[in-house]
């Protein structure tokens, strides 16, 4: 089962992004560069190149855009993800009413297909995996501290415009590998729902990430299986188990 | 650590700093700070505090001037393990973040990591002793959200000790922590400045109690109004 080794890995990958995302109040990133990654595909699909590269160039890109856009402070952060989320669905929407015919396929991308996954993608996803893995070992530790606390972490020499740009790219990345299993719509739940989820378990750092990846891969897992035996959307049933599970933590976890 | 009261620690000449161009916040500033000094910047609201703090501390740049910190002009200055910071608590702190004590602590000794240098024995020892030193080690496992405001800011100065400073800067450490608590903070930094010869730069708006505890108060309001010793202060 191809699906299952690609769902197994954008698992493991999502919550350790996701941690400094939704840490960073940058929960709405994820959602932003998936519907960049939208674009991507439809342009990838009209040129004829492979759209996950497409969707991946073209996250890339955008990331990059906003970081450059937030940092200029002439628009505020929210804002610019806003225009980008917005634009690219733009730019998505009109390549698709100018070239018919691949609507169908398109909508494989929009909610993931895990019967469609092929032994490329399973490779491409590994691949884009080892590099996200490494680069977040590398900047780890400091990584951890700008987020809890950056002034401080500047002052002690923690480059933090360098990390962030690292960050967002990292995003980027994992956003487009998690494509082809969950789809362009619902990629920010994977990110986002299972480290919000450990985060009602009050736990220090390490262990809040542990169980994000414990919930994650539970979920992935048991979705995956489920909607492979009642032919249901993977995207989607994964998506309702990680919200079950953080429906019982939010109702029964620590106050 | 010997303490020698004659050798600079930070040198400020003639510096100026405009957020934009219409309006200076600070003016023609300059200031020595010794080794072993305990300083007190005071100064109304608004009056340049923080932002000759950050000056101090290479977060902004100054449009006129020079900044040396150890005799080394601070573009040229990489050697931050001996500067340690707690900023103003209240603004950069969510008390959600999960992360332990000791967690919170370590972050101080990550910065100076090189790619894949992993947690050592030294660091978790250095760790410790910062926590001893603050009389926080048995709170070592607890979440830095679950503690009252003045652990919490002994967390942040343990934080600021791991690496060994020779000098500790303070922006408004005392807001939110209770009059019994704040007592035993500013004991807790006599005990800094005093045992351990750490030089500490204290910036409050706390004029009244300040005048107990520094050596120097320097008072700013857009220049350097005065730089004299509490008795001379009250004066």
């Amino acid at each position: 089962m191809r699906g299952l080794e690609a769902g197994i890995i954008v698992a493991v990958i999502a919550p350790l992004i996701g941690i400094f995302l939704v840490l960073r109040r940058y929960s709405l990133i994820a959602d932003t560069l998936s519907h960049v990654s939208l674009a991507g595909i439809a342009i990838g699909l009209l040129l004829g190149i492979n759209p996950v590269l497409a969707a991946l160039g073209a996250a890339v890109v955008a990331s990059l855009g906003i970081e450059r856009l937030r940092t200029s402070k002439k628009v505020y952060g929210e804002s610019a993800l806003a225009l980008f989320l917005s634009g690219s669905l733009a730019v998505a929407v009109v390549i698709l009413s100018l070239a018919h015919g691949f609507n169908a396929n398109l909508f494989s991308y929009l909610f993931g297909s895990i019967v469609t996954v092929t032994m490329n993608d399973v490779w491409m996803i590994f691949v884009l995996a080892i590099i996200v893995v490494t680069t977040l070992g590398i900047h780890y530790k400091p990584l951890v501290y700008i987020t809890f606390d950056e002034e401080a972490a500047k002052v002690s020499g923690v480059k933090t415009q360098r990390l962030n740009t690292v960050l967002i790219i990292l995003s980027a990345l994992t956003v487009a590998l998690a494509i082809p299993i969950v789809g362009v719509l619902l990629i920010s739940a994977l990110i986002v729902i299972p480290v919000v989820t450990a985060l009602q378990l009050k736990k220090s750092f390490a262990i809040t990430i542990i169980y994000a990846e414990i919930f994650s891969l539970i979920s992935v897992v048991a979705g995956i299986f489920a909607s492979f035996y009642f032919n249901l959307s993977t995207g989607g049933t994964i998506v309702l188990i990680m919200l079950t599970i953080f429906g019982i933590t939010f109702v029964y976890g620590k106050k | 650590m010997p303490v020698n009261h004659d050798k600079n620690i930070i040198e400020l000449e003639d510096i100026s700093f405009a957020y934009d161009e219409k309006e200076n916040v600070l003016e023609n500033i300059t200031l020595a700070i010794h080794q072993g000094d305990y300083i007190g910047l005071v100064g109304p609201n608004g009056a340049g505090k923080t932002t000759l703090l950050k000056v101090m501390l290479n977060l902004i740049s100054p449009q006129k001037g020079r900044v040396k910190l150890f005799s080394t002009d601070i573009q040229d200055f990489n050697d931050w393990q001996r500067i340690g910071y707690v900023a103003q608590k209240a603004v950069n702190f969510d008390v959600n973040f999960p992360a332990s004590v000791s967690e919170v602590v370590l972050m101080g000794r990550w910065a100076n990591k090189k790619i894949f240098q992993k947690t050592t024995e030294v660091d978790r020892a250095a760790v410790k002793e910062a926590l001893e030193k603050v009389g926080m080690w048995e709170q070592r496992d607890r979440l830095i959200g679950d503690l009252s405001g003045g652990q919490q800011q002994r967390i942040f100065i343990a934080r600021a000790l791991v690496n060994h400073p020779e000098i500790i800067f303070l922006d408004e450490p005392t807001t939110g922590v209770d009059q019994k608590n704040q007592d035993s903070f500013y004991a807790l930094l006599q005990k800094l400045n005093r045992n351990f010869g750490i030089t500490l730069v204290l910036v409050s708006h706390d004029i009244e109690r300040l005048t107990q505890e520094v050596m120097h108060i320097a008072c700013v309001d857009k220049t350097l109004t005065c730089h004299v010793s509490p008795e001379e202060y009250l004066a």
